[in-house]
This record gives structure tokens, sequence and C-alpha cells, in this order.
């Protein structure tokens, strides 16, 4: 009798502890389940909502006034891609150097505060960057311009190839960096020849990266892009992107162009999540070679 | 020091290696020259953009002083007069209800992740939270505007004021695009956010942590709320922080729905304006030097309080997960 007696209630303690534990654990997956909800109920209604009005035409036409029927949005494919590539090929190198150096030199005063300048860089709203270049390059020029939203462009992808290319570089086994060295490579060389090919791929996704996040800024690119519903590649014209296309779309009272802002949402969306996942895919496969080499 | 070893040889090789070694030399000085400034740019660019903003609000800020923050006169066209309270205060609000919202979805989806979920769910379900982060702020924005304003916000916003309308933050009259629609939609934003770093910091945790609390007996949920939660406190705090930064600099979305209204009301019904969205609708609008001077000191505004946080989180990430590779991306 008094065995039992004790032994009850930690019996039951234990059993409700374990309930508890249960629906702890079922509270947390319902939560998970919820976080991700969102993603697949914006591509289904993207999916949905911008394959209608999807067609060839679509992609290889301009932009039409209201209630002409057709009309693309050539113009903001063009667009996109002279902005983020302009603004790639100068965060880029520019980008991979300072890797390069902050890896190299961690704990220098300039590797300091280039980590911290990365961060906050990396934190400043798109749409300071925005207000920057308009007063050091909009302004001074007197008009909008391509060339503006590829600065912005530029700006906002350069903590992210920091950020990859200097994870990359640390992955890459110190022992291939001293046999060049010992083999009388100068450093440059090391780097350039031993060190960067090592991480290619990494530095591949890092790029990736800052091109899909790029190319879905809307917020800085109405003041620097400006955007022009006529065909330009001219850098000293204002020119149309992707998503402020979207933006300029979504926001007008016509049903005709609210699907097409949906259309265009489905190019951009496929794009970005398409660079996404190569870009993981790449990061995953080239971390476990570098792993196998460093053994 | 080298060139000096050398120079000890004998003189023949000594000069042939020495020549050798000016020009590498030579190299490498340039290359660490380039490298170094680059590098500085990095640096100058955030402090441009700092130079940037101040000189460039002058006007404003010699004119309103801190009166800027405090007052809610926003009178572009009659008397000229700027005040930026009713976008702090949309910022702040849509900012606050945004992380209550998100904060506790996105810390269980965390612990799942990280302690709970089966193996084979955990890298699926992750690239998807992860891919969830990757998706333009535009498209969260024509999604909130056309898709959740009328099937979620809205029924919502007349709910909450059919039960609570007394409440000033509830009060009516009910709109679709709201100060609720934008908190709504920063939340959405912010899930993905806050679950891969939380997600990070609890992985960084050791294991023997978790190992301790099971072998004096504790249940899973146990380990994770007596150990795990505490151990990593200030790593989630970090995450917290780093999205509310995140929240408070977000323009697209936002701009497209919170409705645009300049009306300094309590109510989370009522449309309104955020300091990112009120530079985002006017800045091209702005006719004269004192207006865009008064949109720039917005601008700066945001840039120190963005500094601030991120400098505060990342201190506090980096003392929990050590500053590993994941977290400092996200």
């Amino acid at each position: 009798m008094s065995t039992t007696s004790r032994r009850a209630p930690d019996a039951w303690r234990l059993r409700r502890r374990r309930i508890a534990s249960l629906v702890a654990s079922g509270l947390a997956a319902a939560c998970a389940i919820a976080t991700a909800i969102p993603l697949i109920w914006i591509l289904a209604y993207v999916f949905q909502a911008g394959a209608p009005a999807l067609s060839l035409g679509f992609l290889t036409s301009l932009p039409t006034p209201v209630g002409v029927p057709g009309g693309g949005i050539a113009n903001a494919i063009v667009g996109s891609a002279i902005t983020v590539g302009v603004g790639l090929l100068v965060a880029a190198p520019i980008g991979i150097a300072v890797a390069i150096y902050v890896a190299a030199n961690p704990h220098r005063p300039l590797g300091i505060a280039v980590r911290f300048s990365t961060d906050t860089l990396a934190g400043v709203p798109s749409i300071v960057m925005g207000i920057f270049v308009y007063t050091i390059v909009v302004r001074p020029a007197g008009h909008f311009s391509a060339l503006a939203g590829a600065v912005v462009l530029g700006i906002i992808m350069l903590p992210i190839v920091i950020r990859t290319t200097e994870e990359m570089i640390k992955l890459v086994p110190t022992s291939l960096r001293e046999g060049s060295l010992a083999l009388g490579a100068p450093e440059w060389r090391t780097s350039i020849r031993v060190i960067l090919p090592a991480a290619a791929s990494g530095i591949l996704t890092g790029l990736m990266l800052a091109v899909a996040r790029a190319a879905g800024e809307a917020a800085p690119m109405l003041f620097t892009a400006f955007g022009n519903p006529f065909f330009s590649t001219d850098l000293n014209e204002p020119i149309a992107t992707l998503p402020h296309t979207i933006f300029v779309y979504a926001i007008s009272p016509y049903p005709d162009w609210q699907s097409k802002a949906w259309a265009t949402a489905f190019i951009l969306i496929s794009l970005v999540l398409i660079l996404n996942i190569v870009a993981r895919v790449l990061v995953s496969w080239r971390t476990r070679r570098l792993g196998t080499m460093a053994r | 020091m080298n060139a000096g070893a050398r120079a000890a040889g004998p003189p023949r090789r000594a000069s042939l290696s020495a020549r050798a070694g000016v020009r590498l030399r030579h190299g490498d000085r340039l290359y660490a020259v380039a490298l170094a400034l680059a590098s500085l740019l990095v640096v100058a660019i955030v402090v441009a953009i700092g130079w940037d903003l101040w000189a460039g609000s002058r006007l404003s800020r010699d004119a309103f002083g801190l009166e800027f923050l405090v007052s809610s006169r926003w009178d572009p066209a009659i008397d000229r007069v700027f005040g930026a309270l009713p976008f702090i205060q949309g910022t702040l609000v849509t900012s606050f209800v945004a992380l209550l919202m998100a904060v506790p979805l996105s810390l269980g989806a965390a612990v799942f992740l990280a302690e709970l979920a089966p193996g084979w769910l955990r890298q699926p379900l992750s690239l998807l939270i992860e891919l969830l982060a990757a998706v333009p702020s535009v498209v969260y924005g024509l999604w909130g505007l056309f898709v959740l304003i009328p099937t979620l916000v809205k029924p919502l916003a007349q709910g909450l004021n059919g039960s609570l309308g007394f409440l000033p933050i509830f009060a009516g009259p009910v709109f679709g695009p709201s100060r609720l629609a934008a908190s709504v939609v920063l939340a959405t934003m912010l899930l993905p956010t806050i679950t891969a770093i939380s997600r990070d910091v609890l992985l960084a945790i050791p294991a023997a942590q978790r190992e301790g609390a099971l072998a004096l007996g504790a249940t899973r949920w146990e380990v994770v709320r007596q150990v795990l939660i505490p151990f990593g406190a200030s790593g989630f705090l970090g995450a917290i922080i780093l999205a509310l930064g995140r929240a408070l600099g977000e323009t697209i979305a936002v701009t497209m729905v919170i409705g645009n209204n300049l009306d300094l009301t309590p109510s989370l019904l009522h449309p309104g304006y955020t300091m990112a969205s009120i530079v985002a609708n006017e800045f091209t609008e702005a006719t004269f030097d004192l207006y865009l001077n008064a949109l720039i000191e917005i601008g700066l505004a945001l840039f120190v309080i963005t500094l601030l946080i991120n400098a505060f989180a990342r201190l506090l990430i980096f003392r929990v997960a050590g500053g590993s590779a994941r977290v400092v991306q996200a």
C-alpha cells in the first residue's frame, strides 16, 4: 500500500511531463508548418494568377497604353539585365578583393573596420541607399539613369559578395596556400591561381545570391533607374526593371495591368528561386568537396 | 629580410634571385595595395552614406531641429512645415506588431527544425523557409495587396473592430490597406529571418548541454525549455533585433499595403505611413529643397537606427554562435 501510493504520483507526474512534451512538440511542428505556408501560398498564387497572362509575346513586346491589348515587359527584362549586370561587374571584383583581404587580415584595424562596414552595409535599408545614390549620381547628372540604378544594385550586392567569398576562402585548406608559397609563387599568384580556383564555385554561389537579391529590389529603383515605358539600353537614360514594373502595375487601378503585375512577378520569382536553389546545391556540393580535400 | 639573406650567398646567384625577388615583391606590394584600397572603399561607402545624409538634410535640420521628430504636421503644400511623427509612429507600430506575430511562430519553428523534426524533414523544411527569405519584397507587397488583405486582413480587422472596437487601437472605420495589413505582411517577411538565425543559434549549442539534461531524465520539451532556451537567449534576442532592423527599413511591400495616409491615429485598422514609405512615395515629388531635405532627414534617421540595431544584434548573436558562417549571412 505504502509503496503503491508512493509510486502512483511519480508515474502520474512522469506521464504528465511526457504529455506536456508531446503537446509542446506538436505546437512547435504547427509553428514550422505555419512558417512554411506563406511560401506555398505565394508560389501557388503567383503561378495561378501569373500563368494566364504569360506568353512569348509578353516577354518580347513593349508595354502598351491602358486598354490597348497585348503588350509585354521586354524593356523591363532588358533593363533588369543591364542594371544588375553592370552592378555586378563593379561589385564582383571589388567584393572578391575585399574578401581576400579580410580573410587574410581579420585582426588588422582595416580588417575589423571592413567587417563592421560590410555588416552595416548589409543592414542599411535599400531605400536609404537609393537616397544616397540619388544625391551622388542622379542630382549631379540632372536626370535619372540606368547607371544610377546599377550603382545602387552594386552597393546592395557588395556585402553579399564579400561575405560568401570570405567564407569560401576560409574553407580552402591552408596546406594548398602553403604548398603554393613553398614552391616560390608570390602571394598574388597564389591567390589568383590557387585559392580563387579552389573556392570558385563557392564564389559563384555568392554572386548568384547577390544577383537574386539585386534583381528583386524595387524601392531604390524609384528614384535612380526610375522606370521607362520605352525600350532603352542607354546607361544615361531612365530604364525599366522587373520589380519596379510589378510595383507600378500592382498599384494601378486597371485590372489588365494588375494581371500583368502577376505575370511579371511569375518571371521574377522564377528567376530568383532558381538562382537560390542552384546556389544552394552548388554550395553543399562544394563544401563537401573542400571537406574531403582538407582531409 | 629574405633579400638580405640571399645577398650573403655567392654573387652570381644572388643577383639573379634578387632580381626575381624584387619583381615578385613588387607584384605582391601592388597586390596588397589593391586589396587594401578595395577594402578602404567599402569603409568609405558607409562613411559617405552617413555624411551624405547628414549634409543633405541640413536645411531641414536647421529649420526644425528636434521638433522634426515630435511634430505631426507634414505640410509641403501650403505652410511648408515638416514633422515626421506620423511616420515614426507608423514605423514603430507596424514593426512592433509584426514582431509580436512573428516571434512566437518563428521561435517555435526554429525549435522544431533544430531539435524535434525527424531527420528526413529537416532539410526540405529548412530549404522552404530559406527560400521564403529570397522572395522579393515587391512580390510580398503584390500578394499582400491582392490576396492577404481580402482573404485574411480585412475579415480579421472587422472581427477585431466588432469585438474590441471600444479600444482605440481597434477603432473603426475598417479599411483594407492599413497598419494592420502592413504588420501582417511584415510578419510574414520576418518569419524566415528569425527562424533561420534562431535555428543556427540552437544548432550551435554544445551537445553536452542536451545530453546532461537528458541523462538527468528530462523530456525533450524540458531540455528545450530549461536548457536550450536560457542558453541561447541572447542569440534569440539578437535574431529578433536583426529582424526588427529589417522591419524598420522595409519599404516597397509596406508602401503597397499600408494605405499611405498622414493621419496620426492610434488605430491599427487605419491606413498610415512609415518612414520608408513616405520617402518612397514622395521623394520624386519633392519640388523644393526644404521638402527634399526633410525626406533625406527621415533617411538619416533610418540609417542611424539600423546602424545601432545591427551593431547590437550582431554583438548578441556573435556571443552565442561565435559568428559562424550561416549566422553572419542571415
